[in-house]
């Protein structure tokens, strides 16, 4: 067993450790728009497929190259466009139209 | 250690920071968006540093960069397409896409890995290569047609009923015993091309057997789980190749999953190994204890009109009913109609509501309705009692209150406490039984009036109804 792999071995576990510790705060609320980012986060395999490219030098690693690299774009930049796009929608208490003036010098100003 | 090493692997660091603070910063609605940003900086750094490297070192080919262009083009081009064209109901569909491609990806750098490698004079693989690389092939693999069929089964293609054959389990056993036996006899030392591509089969397989017996209610935890397990895989690619960025992204989705999966099967007080053995809604729980009898009232549109129209406080409990039926900008109508006339309005919110755990503030979100109206259960559950009406749209064993008593198949899952509410008016198409196929005892309860439409043309009308209350 190389020190590598035993460093790689921590690295994962901790990881896994970490992963565990942020998401168990995460509200219901967010759950889609959370498993829509570590979906694009595991997009990470687009570096994964770039890696395999280089090392490509016959028909058939051409071949699983191109699906790889294929596969990750659409998985990374989809993941993260779409994970965007639905966080761009969620927004905070409407501008105060049925509140009383008051109300709303008092509570809404710090909102742009 | 070369310049460029310490540069990719510090941009590998940056990287992980960015996916780890960004994932913490998704704790919140107002920081989510921000969180995202920065996940997606950091994946721009790791491929920026990546291309360097590449660049630097010379060993790839003018066709492996052309290889690598088109494949990032063409998977950019299609990923950014169906991001902007989807709809948001359909948004749980394009996830699991999204990760079958991230699966089938990290399985195929295994096996191009694995194919190179015996390519060369006098191959010879180390266990801790060959280990990962099994275990990336069968995840992957698994992975890739599972999460494609659970689309096809949210988009209609297939259809989303518990799809039990005669036999599965032994097929599932043989599918099983191939993985392990082949990718033991890889372990070992034997390294065959044929030996990979059987495993890499049975576990393509295993991905449509796994999922086929789940359906309805189920498929979203299934789509987490194996969002968890696509990370899994990215790990395992991420030792097959030697490369830290992948087992630490790998490893914070595939726990990141596994804590999700487990949130969304708590919520419906259901194991994960209970909803992936199936059983529920397929005839293995029984012990369904009759309703307590009793009449079901139905009400016209113009009486619920009257009844929300004079409310001083209304919740509104929309469910699964109300985003197959896509009435989410309907039900906002509605609720910006009630405010006008100085009625609070919330939206009480069930872990579970909708096609996905969340998927219903997206849907409430895309239809204008602010994140600070939609309330969580626990949040608003004492609310209950105050309301004047609470008004259920295709939800429906979220609020059965026989889910508080023991012996039923919905007991102990968690539910929003609607029959507590002064007057109850439940919008729904059918008089059908809910997925757990038990009565509904809210709906026999003497506060309940039934409202028997569409929820997007019952609302349609309902909104018209109270629009004309003071004409």
């Amino acid at each position: 067993m190389t020190s590598n792999l035993l460093a790689d071995i921590s690295i994962f576990v901790l990881s896994l450790l970490v992963g565990f510790e942020v998401i168990s705060k995460v509200p219901s609320t967010l759950h889609t728009p959370l498993m829509s980012a570590a979906n694009s986060i595991h997009g990470i395999v687009f570096v994964g497929a770039m890696l395999t490219a280089a090392q490509a030098h016959d028909t058939v690693g051409y071949v699983l190259a191109f699906v790889a690299a294929t596969f990750a774009a659409m998985n990374v930049v989809g993941g993260y466009r779409v994970t965007g796009r639905m966080l761009k929608m969620f927004r905070r208490a409407p501008a105060p139209v049925r509140r009383d003036p008051e109300d709303a010098s008092s509570g809404g100003t710090t909102t742009p | 250690m070369s310049t460029i090493e310490i540069v990719t692997s510090l941009a590998y660091l940056v990287a992980a920071v960015g996916f780890v603070v960004g994932l913490h910063l998704m704790n919140s609605p107002a920081t989510a968006r921000k969180g995202s940003q920065l996940s997606s900086i950091g994946m721009v750094v790791a491929v920026a540093a990546t291309v360097a490297k590449l660049a630097d070192n010379g060993g790839i080919t003018g066709t492996g960069w052309a290889v690598l262009a088109g494949g990032t083009v063409l998977g950019g081009v299609v990923g950014l397409w169906s991001a902007d064209t989807v709809k948001m109901t359909a948004i749980p569909q394009l996830v699991s896409i999204f990760n079958a491609v991230g699966g089938g990806a990290a399985a195929l750098l295994a096996v191009a890995d694995f194919v190179r490698i015996i390519g060369t004079t006098n191959p010879s693989i180390p266990a801790r290569v060959m280990v990962p690389t099994v275990l990336d092939v069968i995840i992957g693999a698994i992975t890739f047609t599972g999460s494609l069929l659970a689309a096809g089964k949210l988009q209609g293609w297939v259809p989303g009923q518990p799809l039990v054959f005669p036999g599965v389990r032994v097929v599932n056993a043989i599918l099983v015993a191939v993985m392990l036996g082949g990718g033991s006899y890889l372990v070992s030392g034997s390294h065959s091309g044929w030996v990979l591509l059987v495993v890499l089969v049975a576990s393509l397989g295993f991905g449509v057997t796994m999922v086929m017996p789940i359906g309805g209610a189920d498929m979203p935890v299934v789509i987490s789980l194996l969002n968890a397990l696509t990370g899994t895989a990215v790990a395992m690619a991420g030792f097959v190749i030697d490369n830290t960025a992948l087992i630490i992204a790998g490893a914070l989705v595939g726990a990141s999953g596994a804590i999700l999966t487990k949130l969304m099967a708590d919520a419906m007080n259901r194991s994960i190994a209970n909803i992936v053995v199936g059983g529920f809604g397929t005839g293995d729980t029984g012990g369904v204890v009759a309703a307590t009898g009793g009449e079901v009232r139905q009400i016209a549109v113009a009486d619920a009109a009257i009844q929300l129209g004079y409310a001083a406080k209304v919740i509104i409990v929309p469910g699964y009913g109300l985003a197959a039926a896509q009435a989410q900008h309907e039900v906002a109508q509605l609720a910006t109609e009630l405010e006008k006339r100085g009625t609070e309005v919330s939206f009480a919110i069930h872990p579970v509501a909708g096609r996905m755990p969340g998927h219903m503030n997206v849907l409430l979100a895309e239809a204008n309705v602010p994140y600070t109206a939609l309330r969580e259960m626990d949040e608003i559950n004492p609310e209950f009692p105050q309301a004047d009406v609470a008004l259920v749209i295709g939800a429906n064993d979220v609020t059965n209150p026989a889910a508080r008593r023991p012996g039923t198949a919905i007991s102990g899952m968690p539910i929003l406490d609607v029959d507590k509410a002064k007057h109850i008016i439940v919008v729904k198409r059918s008089l059908g039984h809910g997925y757990a196929g038990i009565d509904n005892e809210l709906y026999t309860d003497p506060h309940t009036d039934m409202l028997l439409a569409d929820a997007k043309a019952g609302l349609t009308e309902l909104v018209a109804a109270i629009k004309s209350l003071d004409a």
